[in-house]
């Protein structure tokens, strides 16, 4: 039986909360589920391409994550493009916000997406928000 | 086996020596052995979850000095 799809929705931009939707996205992606990932609001941002800032943590745990030798979210992210053949899209509705062009972003990331759109393609899925 | 690739993930966190062994995995042939040398506990008991899951067989799962000796075999 097929794994059921994951829609994965990320609006955060702390530390754990990125650290864990990419988690979800790869470990997802390289287990059989079709994912796809809704990148808005605050987690944008970090997706400009050659953008290497850190996020900043919630709480102690992030803090321990960027002490550990953790995969970054970032490269998680990647990952499951590559190994796993998810999807990531950015939210077109923060990139209007931010004035960023798909040009602006990483190059493994899909077109912009529209929420209708997203919900549309997810319609099936397990739906996560961090 | 004298031809059987190892992936050193020691000393990454979950879910980095999963992805790792993918990543090997990935380049693999049918039928090739990989060990995963990893120290992370959570990846010593995902990394078989997702062998078996995926439908690849699982040649020995053992600990040594803190050190999880996964030796997977690709069967597709």
């Amino acid at each position: 039986m097929a794994a059921k799809p994951i829609g994965i929705i990320v609006v955060s931009g702390t530390r754990e909360r990125l650290q864990m939707a990419a988690m979800t996205a790869a470990v997802g992606a390289v287990s059989g589920s079709a994912v796809t990932v809704f990148l808005s609001m605050n987690s944008l941002g970090y997706f400009r391409r050659g953008n290497s800032d850190e996020a900043p943590p919630e709480g102690p745990f992030g803090e321990l994550l960027s002490r550990k030798k953790a995969p970054g979210f970032r490269a998680l992210f990647e990952q499951a493009v590559e190994l796993g053949g998810a999807r990531i899209h950015p939210c077109s509705m923060a990139m209007d916000v931010l004035g960023l062009e798909r040009d602006a972003l990483e190059p493994y990331l899909g077109e912009p997406l529209g929420l209708t759109r997203f919900l549309d393609d997810t319609g099936d899925a397990q739906v996560w928000t961090f | 086996m004298s031809d059987r690739k190892v992936i050193d993930a020691r000393g990454s966190f979950c879910p980095g020596p999963l992805m790792e062994l993918i990543a090997g995995m990935k380049l693999a042939q049918v039928g090739e052995e990989l060990e995963l040398l990893s120290t992370d506990k959570g990846s010593a008991n995902d990394v078989p979850e997702w062998i078996r899951k995926v439908g690849h067989e699982i040649l020995d799962n053992r600990e040594e000095l803190g050190v999880w000796h996964i030796v997977v075999k690709k069967m597709k």
